[in-house]
């Protein structure tokens, strides 16, 4: 059973999916589905563990060795996104019921189930597998389930958001496939293990060049980096509630696995910063993302469209770390992956909330909202200071670890631009709270969102604390893992 | 030149292609022309992926007495899944163009903008 962890972990939700459908009743399939990523969450859980205890687990499917079969590789890297995925994962799915039968069609809510499922498996196969090929497989897998929950949206603009998400994720799953196919054409593997060892003979090829090229582009479509993000603010905004808040935390985090998996793993970082100016790509962008995204958020009326640009401007802080190439800033990024799935989730929770009480998201909805929602304003309000980075929380650890990987290559302006984004972190949390504060509510009295929201959204809030102060485990993993890719990261 | 060109004529029609079909993708207003340009892209990667797997001389790859050149089936395996993501893809996003006609009354990017600013 132990031997078979890492394909527990993908094939549990997956064939969980199609089951959902056929228990019909939404509270069943609630339950069902919960009950599935509590599972998976539980196999991440022993993954981390045993990875931490007995280093790099590989499993072969079907018995067929490497690199001639498929394998699924678990280090200390993907054991702590599957951890991060099927955490956050489950945490959204507890709040899930109440506010789906609020905010989709009663005969759809069985298919929401059996798509989050589905798009879990996928996310969760990307990270597990060590197999390029089976990247692109999973990464299609989660990404056409998510296009069909951003659909499920009540406003008709959630239609036109899934559609242009689909074009733009196609194209960017396509780039991949064409820098894969590229790959394969000069070293015959597709292991990503027999990848990393062949490159090196090859790896001053234009072949190689190109698939490079195609495969970071493809990714930052995947991950929203500026000016690749055009998707992202419009399917946040129209998909329900859960699917923002689930998708927000985790989809683009394993973009971000995919793009350090590549860059770290299998072009190595001597590769990929010391042969070309990636870094002199990436900064610039992860800059203009980061500032301009959080101004153009500040303006938002719609908060869920507000946090949506503020996660532009978090990936922006993300690439930052990856694009420095040092092991301090890689592990800067990290930890940003892991504390950002935790405020962002937190915060499209307590959205979901104000949705379900208000029926809006609107900064109209959120006038007194600290005497109608008490409990749900103070959890907007202690996740925004996460997002702001103030000390205790989640956000001040991995912008202090920014920090310091920009002090150590000397980088001042970059510290600058650290803080200034906070700052403008700020005005948009802070014009929220204002009016929250002092507006007055359109129905006074109290009118609490149910407790079923309210646990999932205040264990994250709390979770952002506990992992502000307690950082042991957070730290710990991101800091080996970090040190584990710049050497290479394909030995051991 | 020209033999270059000649003997790699596979590959050029793979960034044609690519080319037209991107071309369309960002060009067209219309939905529905927006995922025929997406598929001529998708096409493409197929053509070149088949491209790989060819090795000069040889059959196809099943045991026969007497051959010993075959093409590389892998390739062609994945391309095979590959193909299966493609038709997805298109099939729900003609889904999604028949939600958005009945939503909005049209499938050209430029109505769409116009009838979201005035509601």
């Amino acid at each position: 059973m132990l031997a078979h962890l890492p394909i527990l972990q993908v094939i549990l939700p997956f064939l969980a999916a199609p089951i959902c459908l056929i228990l019909r009743k939404p509270k069943l399939a609630w339950l069902f589905a919960l009950i599935v990523s509590a599972a998976a969450l539980a196999v991440s859980g022993l993954l981390l563990q045993q990875v931490y205890a007995g280093g790099v687990i590989s499993y072969e499917l079907g018995g067929w060795a490497p690199p001639w079969g498929i394998e699924y590789r678990i280090d200390l890297l993907n054991a702590y996104v599957l951890l991060v995925v099927s955490s956050l994962a489950t945490i959204v799915l507890l709040g899930a019921h109440t506010s789906v039968q609020k905010e989709i069609e009663a005969h759809k809510q069985t298919w929401f189930y059996s798509l989050y499922l589905l798009c879990f498996a996928g996310l969760l196969g990307i990270v597990a597998t060590g197999d390029a090929f089976n990247v692109f497989v999973f990464l299609e897998i989660s990404s056409l389930s998510t296009y069909a929950l951003i659909a499920l949206g009540r406003d008709r603009r959630a239609l036109w958001a899934a559609y242009q998400y689909l074009i733009m994720g196609t194209i960017g799953a396509t780039f991949i496939l064409i820098g894969i196919g590229f790959l394969y054409m000069m070293t015959g593997t597709l292991n990503m293990n027999d990848l990393a060892m062949r490159i090196d003979a090859v790896e001053s090829t234009t072949t190689v060049l190109a698939a490079f090229g195609f495969i970071v582009v493809g990714t930052s479509l995947k991950l929203a980096l500026f000016p690749l993000h055009l998707w992202l603010p419009n399917a946040y905004t129209y998909a329900p509630s859960m699917v923002t808040a689930f998708i927000a935390a985790t989809a683009t985090k394993v973009a971000v696995y995919v793009l350090i998996r590549f860059l770290f793993t299998i072009f190595g970082e001597s590769y990929s910063f010391g042969r070309h100016p990636l870094a002199e790509i990436l900064i610039p962008l992860a800059i203009i993302g980061l500032l301009s995204a959080s101004t153009v958020s500040i303006s938002q009326p719609l908060i869920k469209r507000m946090l949506a640009y503020s996660s532009v401007a978090q990936i922006g802080y993300i690439v930052l770390g990856i694009g420095m190439g040092s092991a301090l800033g890689l592990t800067a990024s990290l930890l940003h992956v892991f504390n950002h799935a935790m405020m962002k989730g937190g915060l499209f929770l307590a959205l979901a909330a104000v949705t379900y009480r208000m029926g809006g998201s609107e900064i109209g909805h959120m006038r007194g909202l600290a005497r109608t929602m008490p409990l749900t304003f103070w959890a907007f309000v202690l996740g925004g200071l996460s997002l702001i980075g103030v000390p205790l929380t989640v956000g001040f650890v991995s912008k202090w670890y920014l920090i310091l990987a920009a002090i150590e290559l000397g980088w001042w302006p970059i510290v600058i631009v650290v803080l200034v984004g906070s700052l403008l972190a700020v005005l948009y949390v802070g014009r929220v709270v204002e009016t929250g504060w002092f507006g007055e509510p359109e129905k006074p009295g109290r009118n609490e969102a149910p407790p079923s929201l309210l646990i999932p959204l205040w264990i994250l809030i709390a979770a952002n604390f506990y992992f502000g102060i307690d950082t042991r485990l957070t730290i710990g993993v991101a800091e080996n893992a970090a040190a584990w890719l710049m050497g290479g990261g394909s030995g051991l | 030149m020209i033999e270059q060109l000649l003997s790699h004529y596979n590959y050029w029609v793979v960034i044609i292609l690519m080319m037209v079909g991107f071309y369309i993708v960002v060009a067209q207003g219309n939905l529905v022309k927006k995922v025929v340009g997406l598929n001529i892209f998708q096409t493409s990667v197929f053509i070149f992926y088949i491209s790989v797997g060819k090795v000069e001389g040889g059959t196809a790859p099943i045991l026969v007495e007497g051959v010993d050149v075959y093409s590389n089936p892998l390739p062609h395996v994945l391309i095979l899944t590959a193909i299966v993501v493609g038709i997805a893809t298109t099939a729900l996003a003609l889904a999604l163009v028949i939600r958005i006609k009945e939503a909005y009354g049209s499938v050209e990017e430029s109505e769409l903008q116009i009838r979201d600013q005035q509601c």
